[in-house]
């Protein structure tokens, strides 16, 4: 492993994989480049093989939900920093991308007007500032992209300097969560209030219900996926994400051999942020909707149990536990609404008691134990 | 169209079967085709103010005033009586026409009906008509605020209808009668009088430059008085959430201390506490009517016990196996909270319960007219004291108080000199939920009771917890009752939602300068 860490970046990108890993990435690109897309598109509807829409924006969902999760474990399973204000950059990230898809819908809204419904609603005149250039894709990306980043840094930087960590962090980042949440419900903040961005008609030109629109968008997610796991992955196996690890278990022995843990922390922080927004503006043309309740504190604690379910500190079981605990809640939440508090608030409990290490950690014992 | 006044208080006295004291053919007119005829008739009847004139009036708005044989009469149920005399009419006439009150008159009745009811001899009936005429005051209803007035005894009675009169005095197309109205409008001290005259100050509203001087003098004078009552009356608010911060930030500081976990759950405690209530006051209200008011003493061991219960089960089945995973132990705490919002959903149903205050704790204190002081916030800001007062009692005169802060200091230690740690978590637990449960007594008394009422606590009580340092007492108050104060004062100039990120940057801030909280314990470990 030594050897690894002195390998310049691309030979070791270049190392070779475990078979198992081949398999499952080909796995992973037959089905989601492939097969989905392909019965969605070219089977009938009612058809045994077809893939409704429903499905598609499901699988759509979850692989977002899966990259927030990537993103929350690599700050919380690799640099034991465990955020409850990740649904905040998710949502921003969303927000930003939404004001592409509300300048979008041009004059077709029901004032038929040049600004969105929600303002001439408020009887505003122009656009606020912030809402300029937004009718361009690449800077409404580059914003939704950019000020969660922003906010990451500051934040970050004023945290973890006075070394901020621990339980007070996490409760501060909820507490900020919860802060800007109420900024975002109130009319005049601009971005829609209780009823946030929907009603969206076309993304980059394209109808954004046609079936191929839907399925470019889920493509665009698998990638997004795929890059976020493969990219954590380089990072966590680098010497960066050796610090990182090191800085979870003993920071005060990382100091006494000379590093500072600020950098590390603060730049697996930020990226981390960056990684959300990416799945929120993914998120919001398949959904159609974002509205503040998304930064709820208990959207952000939501996100921690997927990443526990699945298992901290390896990057397939976050997506494993996105994937199961979405699952679950979109059966239980239709098919018994009154035991999905129930459900969920056990699923807290019995996994931070009994499977610390998530369902792959399970599996790996499980397999060890046959192995053995 | 004003009757002279003693003939009023004349017609005022006469019993409520006499006769009615207008001329015969105002009935008559009422029951014209006519709607001016109508109006006039129906204006004076009012200006008459006798009891069977508003019988007649009240009977023209619920439609049971009809016309029989020529005779104009009231329909009660089966009885017929006529209008005129009040007096019953038997057998009652087979054929009536109802007098049909359309909406011009029905907005004429409303308002004088109103004014009428200025004249009843119940006092919340009179404040309760007050209220409602001044809100729009009438060209009918202005001589009967008048005449309410050579009678009215109560004071706060008297100043709305004083504050009304003068308000319709400033229509008064005289400026001198204009300006002696702001005159004595600038001595009143309502917040409701100073908007009225600042709308003066603009001289499209106030054409005449005098009085617009004097309105601006009254306004001045109007705004010194208010200030002080509002200065107060912000820092009693304060106070009053500060010290339900108090009680919410008490018990987390106490467990957090000891066991270095934040319960999520503390706030579902809370709703605990509050529900206790609930089913106190049920059952007060069930078996002992006539002692109601005590449910509220009784509820303080119930929300005590039963909080500590549920919080004792919560360590001793999830917490205590978190030992030293902090970080889990949020989580799942959370799940417990869900969980726990989710029984009292199944168990008190979705929406808010009632409570009522207790009648010792209902109303409130005026010592400056704008200044109103509810009684159950007084009641809060007590009760909140003398909470910690026995907590400081039990942690600093108790031997468990000296375990509890010996493990706070130093776990390993304690239980080197023989402390038993254990049982030490599991009673500080109890006691921390057993406070977050009086908590949620105080809070079922001034604010709604829900299943999930307790989810907006634990950032704040977490809030004063950093601000005040951990295992502090003093640290803990003075962190409450500061933020409280703070955050009302903010609310004042920013709004609710500015106030609150602005307290949470403060807090990040703070931390920076401070990271141990306003009285930082001495010690040398690193890892604090």
């Amino acid at each position: 492993m030594d050897s690894a860490l002195r390998r310049p970046a691309l030979p070791r990108l270049a190392a070779p994989w475990p078979r198992a890993s081949w398999l499952g990435l080909a796995a992973y690109g037959l089905i989601a480049f492939g097969l989905l897309p392909t019965l969605h598109l070219l089977t009938p509807v009612g058809s045994l093989l077809h893939v409704s829409d429903f499905t598609i924006t499901l699988g759509g969902k979850i692989m977002c939900y899966a990259i927030v999760a990537v993103a929350l474990d690599l700050v919380w399973g690799y640099g034991g920093i465990l955020s409850l204000g990740h649904s905040l950059f998710f949502a921003l990230g969303g927000y930003g991308f939404g004001m592409y898809l509300m300048r979008s819908i041009g004059r077709e809204g029901v004032y038929q007007s040049d600004l969105p419904d929600f303002m001439v609603f408020l009887d505003w005149k122009k656009l606020p500032w912030y809402w300029h250039g937004t009718s361009h894709a690449a800077w409404a990306l580059f914003l939704a992209l950019a000020v969660p980043a922003l906010l990451a840094a500051i934040f970050g930087l004023f945290a973890f300097r006075s070394r901020v960590k621990g339980v007070y962090f996490s409760i501060i980042t909820q507490a900020l969560t919860y802060a800007a949440m109420l900024l975002f419900f109130r009319n005049e903040t601009g971005f829609g209030g209780n009823n946030g961005f929907t009603d969206f008609k076309r993304v980059f030109g394209l109808p954004i219900t046609a079936p191929s629109t839907r399925v470019l968008l889920f493509m665009a997610t698998a990638a997004a996926l795929l890059a976020s796991v493969l990219g954590t992955r380089y990072l966590v196996r680098s010497k960066f994400g050796r610090v990182l690890t090191a800085i979870r278990d003993a920071e005060a022995r990382v100091m006494a051999l000379g590093y500072d843990p600020l950098r590390y922390k603060l730049a697996a922080w930020t990226l981390s942020a960056v990684l959300c927004a990416a799945a929120g503006a993914l998120y919001v043309p398949q959904v159609g909707i974002i509205n503040p309740s998304e930064m709820s504190p208990a959207n952000s604690i939501e996100i921690a149990i997927w990443v526990a379910v699945g298992g901290r500190g390896t990057l397939i079981g976050p997506v494993v536990g996105a994937a199961l605990v979405t699952l679950a809640k979109s059966f239980l939440t239709t098919a018994y609404p009154e035991f999905w508090l129930f459900f969920l608030g056990l699923l807290f409990i019995l996994v931070t008691l009994f499977l610390p290490e998530g369902v792959i950690g399970l599996g790996r014992r499980l397999w060890r134990k046959g192995t053995a | 169209m004003r009757p002279s006044r003693p003939l009023l208080l004349a017609l005022l006295a006469l019993p409520a079967s006499a006769a009615l004291a207008v001329e015969p053919g105002t009935l008559a007119k009422l029951a014209s085709d006519d709607s001016d005829a109508k109006i006039a008739a129906i204006r004076q009847l009012a200006a008459s103010a006798d009891p069977g004139a508003v019988r007649v009036l009240q009977a023209l708005s619920e439609g049971a005033l009809a016309v029989a044989g020529g005779k104009v009469v009231v329909v009660e149920g089966d009885r017929v009586l006529d209008a005129a005399t009040l007096a019953e009419i038997r057998p009652p006439p087979p054929d009536r026409d109802t007098v049909i009150a359309n909406n011009r008159m029905r907005r004429e009745l409303g308002g004088v009906l109103a004014a009428l009811r200025l004249l009843d001899p119940d006092r919340k009936v009179r404040l309760a008509a007050a209220q409602e005429v001044t809100r729009a005051l009438s060209p009918v209803s202005a001589p009967l605020v008048e005449r309410a007035l050579t009678t009215e005894k109560d004071p706060e009675i008297r100043s709305i209808l004083e504050t009304a009169q003068a308000e319709s005095t400033l229509k008064n197309p005289d400026p001198a009668a204009r300006r002696s109205a702001v005159k004595a409008l600038g001595a009143s001290s309502s917040p409701r009088v100073r908007a009225l005259l600042a709308r003066l100050l603009d001289e499209h509203a106030e054409p005449d430059a005098g009085v617009r001087r004097e309105a601006k003098a009254a306004v001045d004078a109007i705004d010194a008085r208010l200030a002080w009552g509002e200065l107060v009356g912000r820092i009693f608010s304060g106070l009053s959430l500060g010290s339900i911060l108090l009680l919410a930030a008490l018990g987390l500081a106490i467990t957090y201390g000891v066991m270095g976990v934040i319960n999520m759950a503390h706030g579902e405690l809370l709703m605990v506490g509050a529900y206790s209530a609930v089913v106190m006051q049920a059952l007060f209200r069930r078996y002992f009517p006539h002692a109601f008011d005590f449910y509220v003493v009784a509820a303080i061991p119930v929300a005590f016990g039963a909080a500590a219960l549920v919080g004792v089960v919560m360590e001793r089945t999830v917490i205590r196996f978190l030992y030293r995973r902090p970080l889990e132990t949020l989580l799942a705490t959370w799940g417990l909270s869900l969980v726990l919002i989710q029984a009292a959903r199944a168990v008190f149903g979705p929406q808010n319960a009632d409570v009522a205050n207790p009648s010792f704790m209902s109303g409130s204190v005026t010592p400056i007219p704008n200044l109103v002081l509810p009684l159950n916030r007084i009641a809060i800001i007590g009760f909140s004291l003398g909470v910690l007062a026995v907590v400081w009692g039990l942690l600093n005169r108790t031997r468990l108080g000296l375990f509890v802060r010996a493990v706070t200091q130093n776990r390993a230690m304690a239980s080197c000199v023989g402390v038993s740690t254990g049982k030490v978590d599991t009673a500080a637990f109890a006691l921390g939920a057993g406070i977050a449960g009086l908590g949620g007594l105080a809070l079922s008394q001034i604010a709604n009771v829900g299943p999930d009422m307790g989810q907006g606590y634990i950032v704040d009580s977490f809030m004063v917890v950093v601000l005040g340092g951990v295992g502090q007492l003093a640290g803990a108050v003075g962190a409450a009752l500061g933020l409280g104060v703070v955050s009302k004062f903010l609310e004042g100039w920013t709004g609710a939602v500015i106030a609150k990120i602005a307290v949470l940057v403060f807090v990040i801030v703070f931390i920076q300068k401070r990271p141990q909280g306003l009285f930082a314990m001495r010690g040398r470990s690193i890892e604090a």
